[in-house]
């Protein structure tokens, strides 16, 4: 009883010296941001759980009575199968090589638009060419030119080349990036000029500035740029069913809907396979961003200058 | 021997504006010459083109014997050390020395020679390995410094290195840079806007106003003989008292009163005198005015006062008595009177 009282006393003496009484406080902990924030969860979180526990059962069991809770036990065969299952018309694509697929994908989308757009920044930022912010009004305006409206042009170019099912095929359309550019652009700006007259008395051309300053003051940047595009690449949907009519070169997001299709005849579609296929696909890009959290959230929000 | 010749140097800007108007100067071997005067005066414009930041328009610029005009700046053979440090922010202090010998592909055991050397010299050894965020800002312009010295150039630039520091730390880095150049003795052109600095530091100074040089002399000259009344009343703190007069006969007149004057220039003239040489006179033989305002900074005491319709201000010693009914009588030696022409501002010497 002395140390409730005691808490009580406790409690009212810092709720006092705080400013904002209006909000309830328990014990110090605000409820309603935590139940804001638990519905949050919740509402995002929920389908996955379900999504997962699904995934451990039998299909035809999931054929009859919907999604499931609960553990089915059968995740260990059902994740193998997706793994290792050859499956497609030519019987050769397996679970690991969509995978592999979709990190050549997201990994070179990635690195591919961070290249890009830095070259593109650079050379708006550090050069003298005529009609610069020209350009760079052009490139910021194809972001009113999404994939989806030019993707009949852009088809017909790459198929003229011959790269429908290549890897370049499926990535080197998609690295032009106007909102790199224009994150590496307004980077470069910050940096104080007297770095790049410094550097040119050190004897640094264009090349070594490039490469000895501002890729290294780039870092933070770079990773968290990398992290965001190699998300959007491993989730492109759209461009490499257009691209890719060779199952050799599918990625797990195309996968998972290869699964549902497998209904031939009779057969009841392979509702447990296509979950744990989507929770697979979940892995990598969510790793990511637990790994690189911290980089992600520096680069965005401080810069080493 | 001459180490820096800049013969006539134009800068004219793509949209007209004409940032240097020809401007002539040598700096000798060894001498420390500072670029003096206010914002826009083209005083780091010329030192920009000097190290080949900036092209330049007209004239040449003579380096060690050979016209450096179309050079890159690391081909010149200069260091410069900028305002805000300009160091690599994700290199240590090492690397950052080393930066410019790499890229001349000097020998690693030479680098490594002139690192030490120059961390030795400006005492920042133990700071070798840290990056430049881990350093105060007079460390970090130590750095800055460093990396001038370990190219054993021709000349160092200086482009106001000292605005970022706070004030105690400046005086103290005068005195370090003065010394250190001394020791090198290397060449070294200052450029600076504070007046304080270009007297303490400088061989000689060039002081420049709107592109153009207006006059070139050591310290003690320039204080002693001011050129114009842009010199006059720029170099000197406080600055000079300028007052409308005019001379006739052996005479000197102020708003009506006159002085014994012995010079030979008659006509009306801009009369120029240091508040640091007027003195309140006891009798009434000198200036009448009125005190306005009283400064007390100290060790002086600046004394505002009203003559006619003009304002004056005296330095004394902040021991001497100041009449309490605020009516002085202002002394000089007539060898201390500056004279300046009214229209053009030149300093008439007769």
């Amino acid at each position: 009883m002395a140390t409730t009282e005691l808490d009580q006393t406790g409690t009212t003496t810092a709720a006092r010296a705080k400013p904002a009484p209006s909000r309830k406080s328990f014990g110090g902990v605000r409820i309603y941001d935590h139940v804001v924030l638990w519905l949050g969860v919740f509402l995002m979180m929920g389908p996955l759980v379900v999504a997962f526990t699904t995934s451990s059962f039998d299909h035809v069991l999931i054929h009859r009575q919907g999604m499931q809770f609960g553990w089915g036990g059968q995740f260990a065969e059902t994740y193998s199968t997706v793994l290792n299952q050859q499956g497609g018309f030519t019987g050769e694509v397996t679970g690991w090589l969509m995978t592999k697929n979709s990190f050549i994908l997201g990994i070179g989308f990635a690195v591919g638009k961070i290249v890009i757009s830095m070259l593109a920044a650079y050379a708006i930022v550090y050069f003298r060419f005529p009609f610069a912010t020209a350009a760079f009004w052009i490139i910021f305006l194809t972001l009113l030119l999404p994939l989806e409206v030019r993707i009949l042009p852009s088809y017909e170019v790459v198929q003229q080349l011959g790269l429908v099912n290549t890897y370049t095929g499926l990535i080197v359309p998609l690295i032009a990036s106007a909102t790199g550019t224009f994150f590496f652009r307004q980077f470069f700006k910050s940096i104080p000029n007297e770095l790049l007259e410094a550097a040119r008395i050190d004897g640094a051309n264009a090349w070594r500035f490039l490469i000895d300053i501002l890729v290294p003051l780039s870092k933070t940047m770079m990773a968290a740029i990398f992290i965001i595009m190699f998300v959007v690449g491993w989730n492109q949907y759209l461009w490499p069913t257009l691209m890719t009519t060779d199952e050799t070169y599918f990625t797990l997001v195309r996968g998972i809907k290869q699964v549902m299709q497998s209904m031939i005849g009779a057969d009841i579609p392979k509702y447990n396979e296509a979950l744990a296929m989507a929770m697979l696909a979940m892995v990598p890009p969510v790793a990511i961003i637990l790994i690189f959290q911290r980089m992600f959230i520096k680069g965005l929000v401080e810069q080493e200058k | 021997m001459t180490t820096l010749r800049i013969k006539n140097v134009k800068k004219v800007y793509p949209n007209g504006a004409e940032a240097v108007k020809g401007v002539s100067v040598d700096v000798e071997d060894g001498e420390l010459v500072v670029f003096v005067g206010p914002s826009g005066c083209g005083k780091s414009t010329l030192l920009r083109m000097v190290a080949g930041l900036e092209s330049v328009t007209e004239g040449e610029i003579e380096l060690a014997g050979r016209v450096v005009n179309d050079l890159e700046p690391a081909d010149r053979n200069i260091a410069m050390v900028f305002q805000n440090y300009a160091l690599y922010p994700h290199m240590s202090v090492r690397k950052n020395l080393a930066y410019g010998l790499r890229n001349r592909k000097t020998p690693q055991n030479e680098i490594d020679a002139r690192v030490n050397e120059a961390a030795d010299l400006l005492q920042i050894a133990e700071f070798l390995d840290r990056k430049p965020s881990q350093l105060s800002g007079g460390q970090r312009q130590r750095v800055a410094m460093g990396r001038a010295i370990v190219r054993h150039p021709a000349i160092f630039l200086f482009d106001e290195p000292l605005s970022n520091l706070d004030a105690k730390l400046r005086n103290q880095m005068r005195l370090e840079i003065k010394k250190l150049q001394r020791r090198l003795e290397t060449a070294a052109i200052y450029v600076t806007h504070d007046q304080v600095e270009a007297m303490t530091l400088a061989d000689r100074i060039v002081v420049l106003n709107g592109g153009q040089i207006e006059q070139v002399g050591t310290p003690a000259e320039i204080y002693a003989n001011p050129a114009t009344t842009f010199v006059a009343s720029f170099i000197g703190a406080p600055p000079m008292n300028m007052l409308e007069a005019n001379v006739t006969g052996d005479a000197l007149e102020i708003e009506g009163q006159s002085l014994p004057f012995p010079r030979s220039h008659r006509g009306p003239v801009r009369m120029g005198l240091r508040p640091e040489r007027m003195q309140i006179n006891g009798s009434d033989a000198g200036l009448n005015a009125e005190i306005t305002v009283l400064e007390d900074l100290g060790a002086t005491r600046l004394i505002h006062a009203r003559l006619g319709n003009q304002e004056v201000v005296l330095s004394q010693d902040a021991d001497l008595p100041v009449p309490s009914d605020g009516k002085i009588s202002i002394a000089f030696r007539p060898d201390d009177v500056h004279l300046f022409d009214r229209d053009s501002g030149r300093r008439i010497d007769a």
